[in-house]
């Protein structure tokens, strides 16, 4: 078989794992596929919505928590093709710059869930850029985990507009699975707010 | 204000923001179109309402359920050629029972130049139900005001999900200069 072509070497689990516990009070947003698998794996907590579908959705629909909840750090954690189908909403963003805003794309380069066929980010295409042209105030790649701290601390500080890019490998790992039902996963986070579940 | 912009004011258009700001709507979400034109410079210039261009209708959708993870009301503005774009992100409504409301403005059903609008104009309303969106309609500028307030309150006092369509007619002839 085929060897699958590497373009970083971080682990996603150690390094998901890592950043969230140093972000205790972040309203997660994670992207479907490994990326809610990986925050699952590293803690539950009623602040992190799971995407199962609607892929591209996770920064827009942080966008729209950033500016109902300005004094929470929202933190987004998707992959490269989440992302990319989402690209339209690095613009959307760009154009409001909510200062409580990360994304944190865990970038293989490749579609894990459907089998590792190749991504745009593995074929010339820079997110990094792609968010600095869309106006981040902050926007950086990452190649192991000296920059989890700098990361967290632009999630606990909300006062800039971030992006990172991490650069992790192309492996598969164990899928821990989150909860499917979108309602009681919107009705537990809105209640973490103090809002009733409808 | 321009001749061109003084054509395009409706009694109308005023009665659906005055409903959105009453109703503590906080975000207004939008792809332009001239028959949300109002509403769109009103939130603009509402300190107390983000307004958020987006660059494809279906972030809209999930701009707008964020809002209301984060505890605020939002609606999303759109013409209707940019429903069939949102059709996938409807499960987001749809999975998670999010209150949804959504106002269109149709093109390709009245008097229509442009026959590109068409097809999609046809497959709006059905493009909603599909998904399990509650489609209201307002025809007339009198009936406006009620159809869309009968929406919010479906949408934010029962927690469907709805849209209110627009009929091409209440916006009129574009003037194409061809006959």
């Amino acid at each position: 078989m085929e060897k699958t072509y590497q373009h970083g070497s971080i682990n996603r689990r150690h390094f998901v794992k890592e950043l969230i516990l140093e972000c205790p009070e972040a309203l997660i947003i994670s992207g479907l596929g490994s990326p809610s698998y990986d925050v699952f794996d590293a803690q539950d907590r009623p602040s992190n919505f799971y995407l199962w579908g609607a892929m591209g959705a996770a920064a827009a629909m942080a966008l729209g928590v950033a500016i109902a909840q300005p004094e929470k750090s929202v933190l987004v954690i998707t992959g490269d093709g989440e992302q990319l189908m989402g690209l339209g909403s690095l613009a959307a963003i760009g154009a409001q710059k909510p200062k409580n805003l990360t994304i944190v794309v865990l970038d293989n380069g490749h579609y894990a869930e459907t089998g590792m066929q190749r991504s745009h980010t593995s074929l010339g295409i820079d997110l990094v850029a792609v968010a600095k042209a869309c106006n981040f105030d902050w926007s950086i790649a990452v190649n192991d985990h000296s920059k989890i701290k700098d990361i967290a601390t632009q999630v606990n500080t909300r006062v800039a507009c971030s992006f990172a890019n991490v650069l992790i490998d192309a492996n598969d790992y164990p899928k821990a699975l989150p909860p499917r039902d979108g309602a009681f996963i919107k009705n537990r986070f809105r209640e973490h707010l103090g809002f009733d579940p409808f | 204000m321009d001749a061109k912009e003084q054509t395009l004011q409706h009694a109308w258009k005023d009665e659906i923001f005055d409903i959105l700001k009453q109703g503590d709507v906080k975000q207004i979400v939008y792809v332009p179109d001239a028959g949300h034109s109002q509403v769109i410079k009103k939130a603009w210039a509402d300190e107390a309402i983000t307004a958020i261009p987006v660059t494809t209708e279906e972030d809209g959708v999930a701009v707008v359920c964020g809002a209301w993870l984060g505890g605020q009301r939002a609606v999303l503005l759109m013409q209707s050629s940019g429903v069939g774009n949102c059709v996938n992100m409807f499960s987001l409504i749809k999975n998670c029972n999010f209150p949804f409301l959504c106002i269109v403005t149709m093109r390709g059903e009245w008097a229509e130049f442009n026959q590109w609008q068409t097809p999609m104009g046809r497959a709006t309303q059905t493009s909603f139900e599909m998904m399990g969106i509650n489609v209201l309609r307002a025809d007339t500028p009198e009936s406006v005001a009620d159809v869309v307030s009968a929406g919010f309150d479906a949408a934010f006092v029962g927690g469907d999900a709805v849209a209110v369509l627009l009929s091409q007619s209440l916006i009129g002839r574009k003037k194409w200069d061809v006959k």
